[in-house]
């Protein structure tokens, strides 16, 4: 099967970028050295193509109700137009089928943001839940919008710069919500643990911003670099992290559930059943090694697994989320097992780092 | 696709991309191709084996790791081990700078005949060729 391109292909392939298959999309991974893009966002900024994500609108009367019923966390909390919230998506065995970012534009709209490599079945999804319980409502997903993430210390004042009239929109935007800006959404979102913006822009008009960026000194960064900086940031990675054979309690989510309020959500009653036995932790590797998912980890309480791995460009050490027996605490000295020997890790609270600095 | 390649000719060379460099005293020093560090990416960690350690043509023997994945080095013909180069647990970045300068062990090899009969320059470029199509 070919893979997809995305608006801002031939912009990587001219900067000599090395491709690579990301949820069935050619994506760059690095533009050069993946270590100095990753400290290029930590400490300036830089650019992100994330176009493969896929924005969803669910447009109509009641969407609020709707999405209170099919999201783990709790749309109420959305109380302004642009507010965005953090969510799974649960199958009714508390499985996680996607995580998402939804954004409360109105009363008969919200805007949610999928995952590339799960889009396609989350979008299924929603419209047979909608077909059950809201069947007038409008679930439109809108591939034709790319997305271009800016990120790092001084990414709101690059994009200020190459953007006329976007420091009058955003000035005042709060962490986590967004705005409308003629054709743009402007986001003040990430992924990399740092400030910054994620615009969603439509196909045609990307490749534009890309190059005002790039004048402006944005340097573009792969999604290599988007790998460690979310992993020193503590942020899951779906399909590594948790998937549908995993509940968001066993994920390190429990803060994005919202189990107190009286309201009915699918996956509750499977979460409320099933008290957790698990628990998503930080390692930090002690020898001299590299930590990788699927590694096993050997603790006093019984065995674990490394979701994901790899080595901090901030910390200059290994890292790793691992799902472990929920008896393990932090402090405690644990093994990992790789290529047929043990070595020792320490359990430690993440993230790891963030907002240019190491927290370890 | 990708950069221009450049491999030195008084080198012999693997499939699975490992330089082997006979030395004046007849062993080998044996590194990875700049081909190969191109793939892997910034390097963050050398594995080398015990000097000492026999081995056997093909037998993994040491490990590279790039902040992206792991790669497994193998022996290229049957030997010894004689000596590693331990910088490169501080700086494995070496690697990525200077490929071909930044050797990883060396080995006595048991038959001098092995090290002649590995691939030269020219046929690894073909190798090399073969994999960006």
């Amino acid at each position: 099967m070919s893979l997809k391109q995305t608006p801002l292909n031939a912009a990587h392939r001219v900067l000599n970028a090395k491709m690579g298959d990301f949820g069935g999309w050619d994506m760059p991974v690095n533009y050069g050295s993946q270590i100095d893009e990753h400290h290029q966002v930590r400490k300036d900024c830089g650019m992100f193509d994330v176009s493969h994500m896929r924005v969803v609108d669910v447009r109509g009367a009641g969407v609020r109700s709707f999405l209170r019923y099919l999201l783990a966390n709790n749309v109420d909390k959305l109380t302004f137009s642009g507010k965005a919230l953090y969510s799974c998506m649960l199958l009714e065995n508390g499985g996680v089928i996607d995580d998402l970012i939804v954004y409360f534009m109105n009363e008969h709209w919200f805007r949610i943001v999928v995952n590339a490599g799960t889009a396609d079945k989350d979008i299924a999804w929603m419209k047979q839940q909608a077909a059950k319980h809201l069947p007038q409502l409008d679930i439109t997903d809108h591939p034709e919008l790319a997305m271009i993430a800016v990120q790092g210390p001084s990414a709101r004042a690059k994009v200020w710069e190459a953007l006329p009239g976007s420091r009058e929109s955003t000035e005042k935007l709060a962490s986590f919500s967004a705005v409308e800006m003629g054709t743009m959404f402007i986001a003040r979102t990430g992924y990399t643990g740092e400030d910054g913006f994620e615009i969603m822009i439509p196909a045609k008009e990307a490749a534009s911003l890309w190059a005002t960026l790039a004048e402006k000194g944005v340097k573009p960064i792969g999604l290599g670099a988007r790998d460690t900086l979310r992993l020193e940031a503590g942020m899951n990675l779906y399909g590594q992290d948790m998937d549908e054979s995993i509940n968001p309690l066993e994920a390190g989510l429990a803060w994005t559930v919202d189990l107190k309020s009286e309201r009915n959500f699918i996956g509750k009653a499977a979460l409320l059943s099933n008290p957790p036995t698990r628990k998503l932790v930080g390692l930090m590797l002690l020898d001299r090694g590299v930590l990788r998912g699927h590694q096993q980890v050997v603790t006093a309480h019984g065995a674990g697994e490394i979701t994901s791995g790899s080595f901090s460009p901030t910390l200059e050490k290994s890292i790793a989320l691992a799902r472990v027996p929920k008896n393990v605490q932090i402090g405690d000295s644990v093994q990992v097992e790789i290529r047929e020997k043990l070595l020792n890790a320490k359990v430690v609270k993440y993230p790891f780092a963030r907002n240019g600095k190491g927290l370890i | 696709m990708s950069n221009p390649v450049n491999i030195p000719g008084n080198l012999k060379f693997t499939s699975s991309h490992e330089w082997v460099k006979t030395e004046a005293d007849g062993t080998v020093s044996i590194g990875i191709t700049q081909h190969a560090q191109e793939l892997l990416g910034d390097m963050v960690f050398v594995e080398t084996p015990e000097v000492g350690r026999k081995l056997k043509a093909k037998e993994e023997c040491a490990v590279v790791e790039s902040v992206k994945a792991a790669a497994d080095i193998y022996a290229p013909v049957n030997g010894v081990v004689t000596a590693v180069n331990s910088e490169l647990d501080s700086t494995p970045e070496d690697i990525n700078a200077d490929p071909y300068g930044s050797w990883m062990f060396r080995m006595k090899p048991d038959n001098p005949a092995d090290v002649a009969a590995l691939m030269d320059a020219k046929a690894y470029q073909a190798v090399v060729d073969s994999e960006a199509h």
